[in-house]
């Protein structure tokens, strides 16, 4: 059963159109959420905590009934065929699911049983899983003794029991050290390499960056942005050049301000107490000019900064917030 | 139906690894009640208990069937715990997003609590019968015991699953529990009979399923098939109401919780 991943008019293998969700209580927790993940990409949902990200991966899931809109995991629509959808995706929770008092193996055990794998088939894929996370050597010791990485590890392999063809991974590094995050990176790599569409979560920009093709900036149940990393930074507009001037020079920022907008080359300005964030669309032309601005208007510099956008620039354009302040 | 056959038998056996791994809790568990109520209480009882009261040649004699019961109940209210962690944890979520059929976890807890019940029961018949408490009905009387136990222990089982389902923190929940179990045993004839009563707690007794599996266990144990057979017949038409209240209201928990 190939089935073609080129070409656009290949289904795509996750579609969400105008999902919402409010909770009894009247909570708006999802509001208009809409996106399609094309076969093979890793599309990651980015916002802070609250932001409707798990609601959403929760009605992609089939645990979870949507308020409104619809939603098909391989042309499967996850209201009406949620059995089917089960049985083709795997799921890895926000939470450590695990029970510590079962063994690693024993885990991936029931899981096979939980999508009726024939005994003999089971064992050697429970086998191939354990060895794909690297677990194998602690898999018959009870999970209680697992450190957070490695319970993350079970975590994925229980995820990848049913070979799924989509696997959703809910915070797949939250609250992980900086070597295990790191590994964590690497599998979700390789599982991308292996042709597995992924979809996570999460609340880090690095890890939207680095391991996404595409995201959805959600803040507030709503999607505000959508694109990969690149074409987002790219969208908008230009290097960012930061000048801080000395504090003694705050009533000449205003002044500068106006001076520096007429030059050439520069899209924006923004300034904010004593810190100029200048876009320009090269700095290389740019800098001089600037820089002969502050002269002629006789500021003193205390910081020069440039650099290009980074998804943090591109999260505070769209939410008017920073991921963290929360 | 093989498939069915084969997630409901993954999931007691996770039941029973974990309690197997909790070698403390399991020592606890099986032998709490004797411990407690059948050898101290009983004991302790044995002298300030007027037989003529309990009408039974001793108190211990008449505890047995109360604190058999009282077992079915314990552990009954008790039989949500486990799922309430698994959907603290984020487990139950995990296995809601399998493939299996709605109602599997929530078999595969009945078959586990009642199995545990059922050994339970057996242990506490046979160290009453070390106090010299011997069955007048015998093996057979002892089936039937059983039979009564599963028919109340469904409906406790559902009610603390429902709970499960239903509360916004572990801390509820047991303290659901302990507002639940502690009345219903001393509003029972499994302490002292419905004579010994003040009136208004015997007119609220009356009202508890527990005072009937109780009266229909109590001659079974003491007095013969002749005595038991009316109140046997009465306790299976209250525990079918009781079930199907309980079952219809666990099914509605778990409706809205996992739709």
């Amino acid at each position: 059963m190939g089935v073609t991943v080129s070409g656009p008019a290949i289904a795509p293998a996750i579609e969400a159109a105008g999902l919402s969700k409010v909770y009894p209580g009247g909570t708006t927790a999802a509001e208009d959420i809409s996106f399609q993940v094309g076969a093979g990409e890793v599309f990651g949902l980015l916002g802070p905590n609250g932001a409707g990200k798990t609601t959403t991966l929760r009605i992609l899931i089939t645990v979870l009934r949507p308020s409104g809109g619809h939603a098909r995991v391989l042309g499967l629509d996850v209201v009406e065929q949620p059995t089917q959808v089960r049985q083709l995706i795997g799921y890895v929770p926000q939470e450590r699911a695990i029970d510590r008092f079962l063994t690693g193996r024993e885990h991936l055990e029931l899981l096979a049983a939980l999508y009726h794998l024939p005994k003999a088939h089971a064992a050697a894929r429970i086998d191939e899983v354990l060895s794909l996370v690297g677990l194998a050597h602690k898999a018959d010791e009870v999970a209680r003794n697992y450190s957070g990485g490695m319970k993350r590890k079970l975590d994925i392999a229980c995820g990848l029991i049913p070979s799924p063809k989509v696997l959703f991974m809910d915070e797949p590094t939250l609250g992980l050290d900086v070597e295990s995050r790191l590994k964590i990176w690497d599998h979700i790599r390789e599982l991308k390499a292996r042709g597995i569409t992924i979809l996570l979560t999460t609340n880090y920009l690095d890890e939207a960056d680095q391991l996404c093709d595409r995201i959805a900036i959600i803040d507030a149940g709503r999607v505000k942005a959508m694109g990969s990393p690149s074409e987002l930074k790219a969208g908008l507009g230009g290097d960012v050049v930061s000048l801080t001037l000395s504090p003694a020079d705050l009533a000449k920022v205003e002044g500068l301000s106006q001076a520096i907008k007429g030059q050439a080359g520069v899209r924006a300005v923004s300034t904010k107490q004593n810190v100029l964030d200048i876009r320009v669309a090269s700095p290389e032309s740019s800098l001089p000019a600037i820089l002969s601005a502050v002269t002629a208007q006789g500021c003193r510099l205390e910081f020069v900064e440039y650099h290009r956008p980074r998804l943090d620039d591109v999260f505070l354009a769209y939410t008017g917030r920073k991921i963290k302040d929360e | 139906m093989q498939d069915y056959a084969q997630e409901v038998g993954a999931l007691t056996m996770r039941w029973v690894k974990r309690l197997s791994r909790e070698k403390f809790s399991m020592l606890f568990t099986l032998f709490q009640p004797m411990v407690f109520w059948l050898i101290f209480f009983g004991n302790l009882f044995q002298r300030a208990t007027d037989t003529q009261v309990v009408q039974a040649p001793s108190y211990i004699a008449f505890l047995a069937a109360g604190v058999v019961v009282m077992t079915i109940l314990n552990n009954g209210l008790a039989g949500g715990v486990d799922l309430l962690f698994d959907k603290e944890n984020g487990f139950l979520e995990r296995l809601m997003s399998t493939p299996i059929s709605r109602t599997s976890v929530i078999i595969s807890r009945f078959i586990f609590v009642m199995t545990i019940t059922s050994l339970q029961v057996l242990v506490i018949l046979g160290v009453a019968y070390l106090f010299g408490v011997h069955p007048v009905t015998g093996i057979g009387g002892v089936v039937v015991i059983i039979g009564i136990g599963l028919l109340f222990g469904i409906g406790l089982t559902a009610i603390s699953m429902a709970l499960a389902f239903s509360v916004k923190s572990h801390g509820d929940f047991f303290s659901m529990l302990g507002f639940l179990s502690l009345p219903m045993i001393f509003l029972s004839t499994a302490l002292v009979p419905l004579t010994a009563m003040p009136w208004w707690m015997s007119w609220l007794a009356r009202l508890n399923p527990m005072t009937w599996a109780i009266d229909a266990v109590r001659p079974l144990i003491l007095t013969g098939w002749t005595a038991a057979l009316p109140s046997i017949a009465i306790v299976v038409v209250v525990m079918v109401v009781f079930d199907a209240v309980c079952l219809y209201g666990a099914a509605k928990a778990f409706q809205k919780t996992l739709g």
